[in-house]
């Protein structure tokens, strides 16, 4: 982790309040992993004051590139969006815990809720490159507001949408999707699977290792769900921060504690990955 | 401009020798470690650690941050792993430096002070205790110590009878007359005073027409608290003759030196190092070059130059 500058090296892609952006930082791409994040400085003045925690969507080694992708949310994404190309920005990281890479050869999958895929996107990369394939359930609002869905299906992963208002894939939550689809007996029918040329794990269930990102109550159902049919998770926290340096504990999740019952552990350095059953939901 | 001959930037805040006037405001930096591989620890004056209770806490619910023009609200509830744990697991690390510890003490009673003071009296490597007396009295209703003259000098005097090593005040803005509770202290045996603590301030999400920090009220920090916290400096440096470290949204050289201008033997960046975590070295090195500026050989010189304009 270090403080540097990044540079943008492309024009900043907008879709539906979502903004997509290259930096040119070479000791971030090479260090990287799924699941770890950025804090950005978004303004150059005091107001807003904070850096902006934003996850790292995909990195390029070769090139040096990272991207990030956020949802512009705020005062602070809102002029993060507005930097031109050539423009320098401050960055803190990486930071944080990532994923865990899956240790076995059962399915996996990953839930991402809204802008919950930017870092799903990250893990499924390695996955693919790692030749594992997964099941990958995506919710949105609207069907517009499905992003990223194309480029996984490039990395050889299948896609499971599900929309809000029904325009795109399921109607209905991700969570709820997740929920069905992983009921599903070992030899049924279903997505992911496996393909000529692209050896196991498939996408299916039952299945060993889901990881998951995206609003907390879309979480909370995802846990549930895991506790339920006791699956193994992974998922990837969001909270306000202050330092993301685990030093201000503004960002804690609640967690469970054998001896204390709970303890507040800090989404900056022990998260934002936490594993799911360690995650308590008021 | 090159300096001809390099200042004296040494200070000494009520017994604590420190080789420069910068430290840290207590609650923004951790124990050091969090830090140490963003700035050389060893270039500051001193490090205050984050705030420590007898026993563990465990802190307020989330949300415990929100950000207002150009501040920060926070409720953290003092989350800290207690002195025990702090003295066996956080101190060492800090030990290994050429630096002054100061340690930020809080409690609910005037016992839990005496307590926490007579343990680190017998602690190696904490060079002066920071007393944190924006807390409840929970004897007496709730009320914060740092509100009262009379308390607080009922805390200091407990602390200060509890250990040998220096004692400093920090004092709460949220006070009618923060000179009384200076003068509180100072009678009360206090060798330094640190002001101000945060602010009192809220943040309500016109959204969901609730409170944003999961403890409703929280305190304020940063640049916006900046002229307040300038003013308290220069109200007490006027009338109490303790050193002060000056602290509320530091964020540059200039704004040190303000703080110097005012009163301040000694100055503390907070908020500031969220944002920009090697800022307290840049603070030092900037007074560095305004003394050199100004032709001014020693940083001591500078202490309360305002009020003789």
């Amino acid at each position: 982790m270090s403080m540097i500058t990044g540079a943008i090296v492309k024009r900043q892609e907008r879709v539906a309040g979502y903004s997509r952006l290259t930096l040119q930082a070479e000791a971030v791409a090479l260090n990287s992993r799924p699941g770890q994040f950025l804090h950005v400085r978004c303004g150059d003045t005091l107001d807003p004051l904070l850096r902006r925690p934003i996850s790292i969507h995909a990195v390029d080694r070769e090139k040096g590139e990272i991207t990030l992708l956020y949802r512009v949310a705020g005062k602070g994404t809102a002029l993060l969006s507005e930097k031109k190309e050539g423009e320098r920005i401050s960055l803190l990281g990486p930071l944080g815990r990532g994923f865990s890479m899956p240790a076995g050869t059962g399915g996996i999958c990953v839930v991402a809720g809204g802008i919950g895929i930017a870092p799903l996107y990250f893990l499924l990369r390695e996955l693919s490159r790692r030749k594992i394939y997964a099941a990958a359930f995506l919710g949105a609002p609207t069907g517009r507001q499905l992003i990223c869905a194309d480029e996984i299906k490039e990395l050889g992963h299948t896609v499971f949408p599900a929309t809000d208002d029904g325009s795109a894939g399921f109607h209905g939550t991700v969570a709820e999707l997740f929920d069905l689809y992983s009921r599903i007996p070992a030899d049924g029918c279903g997505g992911g699977g496996r393909h000529a040329g692209q050896p196991e794990p498939p996408g299916k269930p039952p299945f060993e290792m889901v990881y998951a990102c995206g609003p907390k109550g879309m979480l909370k159902e995802v846990c549930e769900i895991l506790s339920q049919a006791n699956i193994n998770g992974e998922i990837a926290f969001e909270e306000r921060m202050g330092c993301g340096l685990g030093a201000c504990l503004s960002c804690v999740c609640k967690t469970v504690d054998a001896e204390k019952g709970f303890r507040y552990r800090r989404t900056c350095v022990d998260g934002p990955v936490f594993p799911a059953g360690e995650v308590i939901w008021d | 401009m090159k300096c001809g001959q390099e200042p004296n930037l040494a200070v000494n805040v009520g017994g604590i020798r420190m080789k420069n006037p910068v430290t840290t405001a207590s609650g923004t930096f951790g124990f050091g470690r969090e830090y140490s591989s963003y700035l050389d620890l060893n270039r500051l004056g001193a490090v205050t650690v984050k705030g420590i209770t007898l026993e563990p806490r465990a802190g307020n619910p989330v949300p415990r941050i929100v950000e207002t023009p150009a501040g920060v609200l926070n409720s953290i509830g003092l989350q800290n792993p207690g002195v025990d744990r702090f003295l066996e697991e956080a101190l060492p690390f800090l030990a290994a430096y050429n630096l002054p510890v100061i340690v930020n003490i809080a409690g609910d009673s005037v016992k839990d002070y005496a307590g926490l003071a007579a343990r680190l009296d017998r602690a190696a490597g904490v060079a002066g205790l920071e007393v944190n007396v924006s807390c409840p009295n929970v004897k007496k209703g709730g009320m914060l110590f740092g509100c009262d003259p009379a308390a607080t000098a009922e805390v200091t005097r407990a602390v200060k009878s509890s250990t040998d090593k220096p004692v400093i005040v920090k004092l709460s803005p949220n006070v009618t007359s923060i000179t009384a509770v200076a003068e509180a202290a100072a009678r009360a045996g206090a060798d330094a005073l640190s002001m101000i603590n945060t602010l009192l301030g809220m943040a309500i999400d016109v959204r969901s027409r609730r409170p944003v920090l999961g403890n409703v009220m929280g305190g304020l920090s940063g640049p916006a608290v900046k002229p307040v916290a300038v003013r308290a400096v220069w109200q007490v440096y006027r009338e109490v003759p303790l050193p002060i470290i000056g602290m509320g949204g530091i964020t540059t050289a200039e704004d040190a030196v303000e703080f110097i201008l005012a009163g301040a033997a000694a100055v503390a960046v907070g908020t500031a190092s969220f944002i920009n975590p090697p800022v307290a070295v840049e603070v030092l090195e900037g007074i560095e070059k305004y003394l050199c500026e100004n032709g001014i050989g020693d940083v001591n010189e500078l202490v309360g130059a305002a009020h003789r304009y």
